[in-house]
């Protein structure tokens, strides 16, 4: 069933129709949450350029929205759209290992 | 063990949890301001025990409580414990509960590099400060580790929580699995170190238990031992024992038991008001028969009675005392006596305990009957019953109510069933059967009964039609004689009074008609005096005459002489 979905989406996707919605969660200015920051900048410009929304909610400013979306983790990243949720968390060091998790991978493939 | 630590100034402040009994044992409850873990095996009622930390401390200790749940959503929980009368949604509602359900959906996690769990932290400081909770409950915070995979960094994260819960100030509960070999599956013990507490639930033939015990309570006495707890419909109670210290108040008054021979052989005067009287004998010695009697004698008192049967229905048992001339219906109508029936077998024996506190603190009654004693042994051992009965004994002393027990002991060997509580109560009356000639008859003694004088004596303990009673036995050359040995015994008494008072007036007659005879023969030997008597004098009179005649004689004659001497000399 994903399988197809995604299949799907690709072909639309090429169509530079398909946006992404991600948003990070940090809590303050910490080294973690600045080099996530960093990081999630370098590959949605490398991979997703144009074609994504990012947010960045600083849980020491906004508490209440830690529960909406099963915070627990900081740093933590929170693919929206496309469906189905994804979450990542950690400072998204491992570049691989954010592709994977994002499903941004075979999309960077058929641009590349 | 369980000291008054309220009054003691160098004890921790602590936090009453409002569970009935645990605050006792830990003589106020958990340590405030530190958390507290509660560990245990699946099903041991964990979560039980610390949603009723936090909805007790709201409602009746007025603490806001969070609750964070990892294992059940929000709505679960609120339908598990509603049937305990814990309304969470409304809770919510007026601001006094915050629940927040972290759900770790392992399949949509990818980690990636250094994290740290702050985001959990956030959370509960938000929960915290948006109701201002001063209670916070963690249940299972353990799923962290099969959610999240970098174990080093849970672990750090964690002991930093329980850190950071210090700093601000609540108290707190986290409950965790246990593990083999360990309290916790993972742990959670090195962090957690202020209090433990560990949940249990055995089965022993068939029957469970759930206990609890206190492992650590650091900074404070607690008692240590295993207590039975139990979950019902007013949540978790458990039992410590209650008066450890034996210091409760006794009372000189005494109670008639309503076998007015009973009372003679007590001094007159029946028991003491809240003492526990035990009443042991074989199978069918009218055990039953002499607690319902006191109960009787307590109802007529208007005094309320409540009586526990674990082996006959309480109809059963007023038709049976219905025969013998005991009427305990009115009772029960008039609400004065309560009857409650139950098979030992349907709970374990702590179930059994609580719903005995229960009702008595309900009832309010001045006497307890408890029948028999013995039958709770099925359900556990007899170290098992005695600590219960020991439990049970002390709480109605310390309430001064008197309790009256029945014990079945086998084979007619009085140390066997009645070791164990025998030595707890303050008066023993042992029913024995007597058996001789071809007749199985009861006696009754009494073993012991502290603080009067008592009877030695055996006496013959007879069910009539109007009740029992205890009749002097005979004890004569052969021994004790009872039933129809006494009874003809009696007969033969009773002949031999009357036959004695037929031979006493027999003899008297006897000795009235002798009597007469004396008398008679003395009066004719009178008689016979009176006429020798006459014979003699009158011999004198005779001999008195004849000399007076002779002398008269005599005379004539010198003078005849003087006149004619001549006449003479011419002789």
């Amino acid at each position: 069933m994903v399988k197809t979905k995604e299949n799907k989406t690709i072909k639309h996707s090429s169509d530079e129709d398909e946006r992404w919605e991600l948003r990070l969660y940090v809590a303050g200015n910490t080294p973690k949450s600045i080099a996530a920051l960093a990081n999630l900048k370098k590959y949605c410009e490398l991979h997703l350029e144009g074609r994504y929304v990012l947010e960045v909610i600083d849980l020491l400013v906004q508490p209440q929205l830690a529960a909406g979306d099963q915070i627990l983790a900081i740093p933590t990243l929170v693919r929206k759209v496309p469906v189905p949720i994804r979450k990542i968390i950690g400072d998204l060091s491992n570049e691989e290992k954010v592709l994977v998790g994002l499903n941004i991978k075979p999309i960077n493939k058929n641009h590349g | 063990m369980v000291q008054k630590t309220k009054k003691n100034k160098n004890s921790i402040p602590k936090t009453p949890t409002g569970i009935a009994g645990f605050d006792a044992l830990t003589g106020g409850g958990v340590p405030t301001g530190r958390p507290t873990l509660v560990c245990g095996m699946a099903g041991a009622g964990k979560t039980l025990f610390s949603i009723e930390f936090v909805v007790r401390g709201i409602l009746e200790f007025n603490e806001p409580g969070v609750i964070m749940a990892f294992e059940e959503k929000k709505e679960e929980l609120e339908m598990n414990v509603l049937s305990l009368g814990f309304d969470l949604q409304k809770l919510q509602k007026q601001g006094l509960l915050h629940i927040d359900n972290v759900h770790i959906e392992r399949s949509e996690i990818e980690e990636t590099g250094e994290y740290d769990l702050d985001g959990l932290f956030i959370r509960l400081g938000h929960a915290i400060d948006s109701i201002g909770a001063k209670r916070v409950m963690l249940d299972t915070i353990e799923n962290l580790f099969s959610g999240l995979t970098n174990e080093s960094i849970i672990r750090a994260e964690l002991r930093r929580l329980f850190g950071w819960l210090k700093d601000k100030g609540v108290t707190a509960m986290i409950t965790a699995e246990k593990g083999k070999g360990m309290l916790t599956r993972h742990g959670l013990e090195e962090y957690v170190s202020d209090c433990v507490v560990l949940l249990e639930h055995r089965v022993i033939d068939k029957i469970s238990t759930r206990l609890l015990r206190v492992i650590k309570y650091r900074g404070s006495l607690h008692g240590t031992n295993e207590y039975p707890f139990l979950i019902d419909e007013d949540g978790i109670s458990v039992l410590p024992v209650t008066a450890l210290e034996l210091n409760y108040g006794v009372s000189k008054e005494r109670i008639l038991t309503g076998i007015p021979a009973l009372d003679d052989m007590l001094d007159g005067r029946g028991f003491f008001r809240g003492s526990s009287i035990l009443f042991s004998g074989t199978a069918g010695t009218g055990k039953t028969s002499l607690a319902a009697t006191i109960a009787n004698a307590s109802c007529l008192r208007k005094e309320r009675c409540l009586f526990f049967a674990f082996e006959e229905s309480p109809q059963q048992i007023i038709r049976n005392m219905h025969s013998i001339g005991i009427n305990l219906q009115p009772h029960i109508d008039s609400g004065i006596l309560q009857m409650h029936a139950a098979r030992p077998t349907t709970f374990g024996l702590e179930m059994h305990l609580v719903s005995i506190y229960k009702k008595i603190r309900q009832f309010k009654p001045s006497t307890v009957v408890l029948d028999p004693i013995t039958n709770l042994i099925t359900v556990g051992s007899m170290a098992e019953v005695k600590s219960i009965l020991i439990r049970l004994i002390d709480f109605l002393q310390t309430e001064q109510i008197t309790f009256v027990l029945t014990a079945l002991n086998n084979n007619n060997s009085m140390e066997q069933a009645d070791q164990g509580v025998s030595s707890l109560v303050d008066a023993w009356i042992q029913v024995r059967d007597l058996e001789s000639d071809g007749e199985r008859n009861r006696g009754i003694y009494i073993m012991k009964s502290r603080g009067m004088n008592h009877s030695n004596k055996v006496r013959e303990f007879v069910i009539t039609d109007h009740g029992v009673d205890l009749v002097d036995v005979y004890q004569g050359p052969e021994g004790v004689v009872t039933g129809s040995k006494r009874r003809e015994q009696e007969l033969k008494e009773i002949t031999g009074v009357q036959m004695r008072e037929y031979e006493l007036s027999v003899n008297n007659k006897e000795i009235e008609r002798k009597r007469r005879v004396l008398e008679a023969r003395i009066a004719s030997l009178q008689e016979e005096f009176e006429s020798m008597r006459d014979v003699l004098n009158k011999t004198f009179e005779k001999e008195d005459y004849q000399n007076e005649i002779l002398a008269k004689k005599r005379a004539e004659i010198s003078n005849s002489t003087k006149k004619s001497n001549g006449k003479d000399k011419g002789k």
